[in-house]
């Protein structure tokens, strides 16, 4: 026989590799060719759509209400965040930074009174061009070509925090702990739970997702539906008829870092 | 000739019973295959979202799809192959029928010893969470 | 020859049990922070990578540098390398298990870490460290055994290493340049984006491995029959001189560029690391440790006469080791994330735990090692003989 163990090794080691590898480079070359199947998926209906999802925040209307939460507490509640409680694990989708913080290359000692300390709302940008997807190793994070939706995979997220790493803007929020559990005095870190939502399990990264759930059932984001002063308007910035374009003709707008080349899609008014 | 024969039976008689643990592990027991049990609503619907051989077998890869197709495609309407409509999600659809999960899934599952799933790390079970809170809440 | 690792002495088999008893108090810690998450480190939302992925780095720059002995060896027939490359590929393959190690420890879900094989992203820069990586890895085990092998039998190394060398000499420059990238591409991160990241890296590596090597050759001649030649070493130690002087050249760059410019977001980092932030400097004492190992260390390395006494130069490689372990360790990774990209300044340290598992990282680098020079220095013993 010509076939000796050495040879039989090599040739079963190889086989091996080219059996792992070649999945791989399916997925490569074509995502999801491999399976086909007879049943057909779709977006619902009444799903609301847009080219370029993009919310504009009027701070006109925001700062006068200083106390105001309720953006914020609606956010948190329907997507299950927890509070942990400290500001080391803390996890938030969307708060507020005096503006010396969320823009702090604008910041000089003689700008106007009203905005100096003031609290501007932040959340993620969803950038056109998103480092944390450029640099996420196993695209849990990424944009939705449908409509430019920067947004995660939490199945596949292996809490590597490259992404924490890679946004200029501090946007994102790992899970140091676990979500579900209680801290020492018994209570939980989520007060309350929303059924229709999952939690999150420790050792992944997550952050605003536009409330894509929220789209897809044809319902705008909690914080804009929260906000009873009119503050956040939600629309599509690649539509020039639409609400945000209106706004955006009309007033002088900033956006948080756009020398980055990140091109984000939150605008405000000052 | 085999040089070391001692030290060789030694270990083969060490490999064979490392490689044979989980059959004396498990000697003493026996367990009954779990009959499946379902809620009325889902007695009462017939019918999953695709007949019930093809749910038994393929349910895990059906999982996989709605996952991919809801999270990443955004694509939140199944249609099955009969032409009727669901919404993809595993908390709000299969388990608005399927809401006894600890007999629905966790039995056939810990019986197949395929428990160590992570599903509900993050999605609610049903019987559970709501009471989770509940007694905590009870308690302070 | 996995053989000779399974007869040693004394003090050998009470070495290895030293570095099994810091495995498993590591692992002990590792099963903690399985349990209760990342949250037990130090780290948090503003400085999100610590002592795990600083370790990591430094790490990456040692395996690099076993490139500065098979380079002068096999390309321009340096002879006097001849004993000692072997040492530097094994350290290279123990540096490597590492960094791999430290990487999976760094994980909030190590068991989904075959995700970035399954889901493969030639976009992200961590997708071609973890190929270059585990090329790098298998690449000088491969050599390293084959060469090894051959010399125990007296025979030249197979026909299929030679081009498997060459190919690892522009592959080490790779891992260190790709690991650089995982920081230069990134906005917003001021202390990182700079474009001769890379090129520091490679001079910190080439100073630090070769140090380290040198420490581990002086030990290796005092436990063993085995001389790796004064010749070599003090070869070594001027690789050393050199690369240390052109690494701290490098960050004196930084420096001119960041504040001969003014920009405030390329000085906030350095000015936090060398002088403190707002009110905040716990990295300070750490980063001037440094400086001044580092102008020591130059300072014996470079003038023959205390370069040529061991003692000094042990010490003088030490100092090296050290000072580029707080400099491209904790100073750059932890420094890049202060201040945050609010501008506030958050400190990081590392908690017990941590310190704990790191240790036993440390230990599973030191075992492997161990054996890989054991098995080496025995071959070397009896070919001698």
């Amino acid at each position: 026989m010509g076939f000796d163990r050495r040879e039989f090794i090599k040739i079963a080691g190889l086989s091996a590799l080219a059996g792992l590898g070649s999945r791989a480079a399916f997925e490569l070359l074509g995502p999801g060719e491999l399976e086909a199947t007879s049943v057909s998926y779709a977006a619902k209906e009444s799903a609301l759509t847009a080219k370029r999802w993009a919310m504009v925040i009027d701070m006109g209307k925001c700062l006068p209400e200083a106390g105001c939460k309720d953006c914020m507490e609606r956010c948190h509640r329907i997507h299950n965040v927890p509070d942990f409680g400290n500001p080391k694990d803390e996890i938030k989708w969307i708060w507020k930074e005096a503006f010396a913080h969320a823009f702090p290359e604008q910041e000089s000692e003689y700008l106007a009174e009203h905005l100096h300390h003031e609290p501007f709302v932040v959340l993620c940008n969803h950038c056109a061009h998103p480092p944390c997807v450029r640099v996420c190793p196993t695209k849990a994070t990424f944009k939705r070509k449908q409509d430019g939706i920067v947004t995660m995979d939490m199945h596949r997220c292996i809490g590597c925090r490259f992404c924490m790493a890679g946004c200029p803007y501090g946007s994102r929020s790992f899970n140091w702990r676990d979500p579900r559990g209680k801290n020492a005095q018994g209570e939980p870190f989520l007060k309350e739970i929303n059924q229709e939502y999952p939690t999150r399990n420790k050792g992944v990264v997550e952050k605003c997702n536009f409330c894509v759930e929220r789209l897809a059932e044809g319902k705008i984001p909690a914080c804009v539906e929260a906000c009873r002063h009119g503050a956040l308007v939600f629309g599509d910035v690649a539509d020039e008829h639409s609400e945000v374009r209106q706004i955006l003709r009309e007033h002088y707008t900033i956006r948080r870092k756009p020398e980055l080349g990140t091109d984000p899609s939150v605008f405000y008014i000052v | 000739m085999l040089y070391d024969a001692g030290k060789i039976i030694a270990g083969l008689v060490i490999f064979a019973a490392f490689f044979t643990v989980p059959f004396w592990y498990g000697s003493d027991k026996t367990s009954e295959m779990p009959k499946l049990e379902l809620t009325a609503k889902a007695k009462q619907a017939g019918q999953c979202v695709e007949p019930k051989e093809q749910m038994r077998q393929n349910h895990m890869q059906l999982l996989d799809d709605w996952r991919d197709a809801a999270v990443r495609d955004g694509n939140r309407t199944y249609t099955n192959s009969a032409g009727k409509s669901y919404t993809v999600s595993l908390q709000n659809t299969c388990m608005d029928c399927h809401a006894n999960k600890d007999k629905f899934c966790d039995r056939c599952h810990g019986y197949m010893g395929v428990s160590e799933l992570y599903c509900w790390d993050c999605h609610l079970d049903p019987t559970k969470e709501k009471n989770l809170w509940a007694s905590t809440d009870g308690n302070s | 020859m996995l053989e000779k690792a399974l007869r040693g002495s004394r003090g050998y088999w009470l070495w290895i049990a030293l570095l099994l008893g810091i495995i498993g108090v590591g692992f002990l810690f590792y099963l903690q922070q399985l349990r209760d998450g990342l949250t037990i480190t130090g780290m948090g939302r503003d400085v999100s990578w610590g002592f795990y992925v600083a370790q990591f780095t430094y790490l990456v720059g040692v395996a690099a540098s076993a490139v500065m002995l098979v380079m002068p060896y096999y390309l321009h027939d340096y002879k006097t390398f001849g004993k000692i490359v072997i040492l530097g590929e094994f350290l290279a393959v123990s540096a490597v298990s590492m960094c791999v190690l430290f990487i999976f420890v760094d994980l909030g879900q190590p068991f989904r870490v075959m995700n970035v094989v399954l889901h493969p992203t030639p976009n992200s820069v961590m997708f071609w460290d973890m190929i270059v990586l585990s090329g790098y890895f298998l690449l000088n085990i491969i050599i390293g055994w084959a060469t090894l092998g051959a010399e125990r039998k007296g025979v030249q190394p197979a026909g299929w290493v030679k081009p498997l060398i060459y190919l690892s000499i522009p592959w080490a420059v790779s891992i260190h340049t790709v690991t650089a990238f995982l920081y230069a591409g990134l906005p917003g991160r001021h202390l990182w984006l700079t474009a001769i990241m890379a090129a520091r890296f490679l001079a910190s590596a080439f100073a630090s491995g070769p140090a380290l090597l040198i420490i581990l050759c002086l030990i290796v001649r005092r436990v063993s029959r085995f001389d790796p030649g004064k010749e070599a070493i003090q070869t070594l130690a001027k690789i050393v001189a050199y690369a240390m002087i052109t690494n701290v050249f490098f960050l004196l760059l930084e420096f001119f560029t960041a504040f001969y410019s003014g920009i405030p977001g390329h000085m906030h980092s350095l000015q936090y690391l060398f002088f403190g932030l707002d009110g905040h400097g716990k990295l300070v004492p750490f980063m001037w440790t440094f400086v001044v190992l580092a102008a020591v260390g130059i300072a014996l390395l470079l003038v023959p006469k205390w370069r040529r006494q061991e003692n000094l130069l042990a010490a003088a490689a030490a100092a090296v080791v050290v000072s580029t372990w707080i400099d491209k360790g904790m100073g750059l990774v932890v420094g890049g994330f202060i201040p945050n990209p609010f501008e506030r300044v958050v400190e990081y340290a590392p908690t017990g735990a941590e310190l704990l598992i790191t240790l036993g990282v440390w230990a599973i680098g030191f075992l492997i090692l161990t054996i890989l020079y054991k098995v080496a220095v025995g071959v070397k013993e009896e070919t001698a003989a």
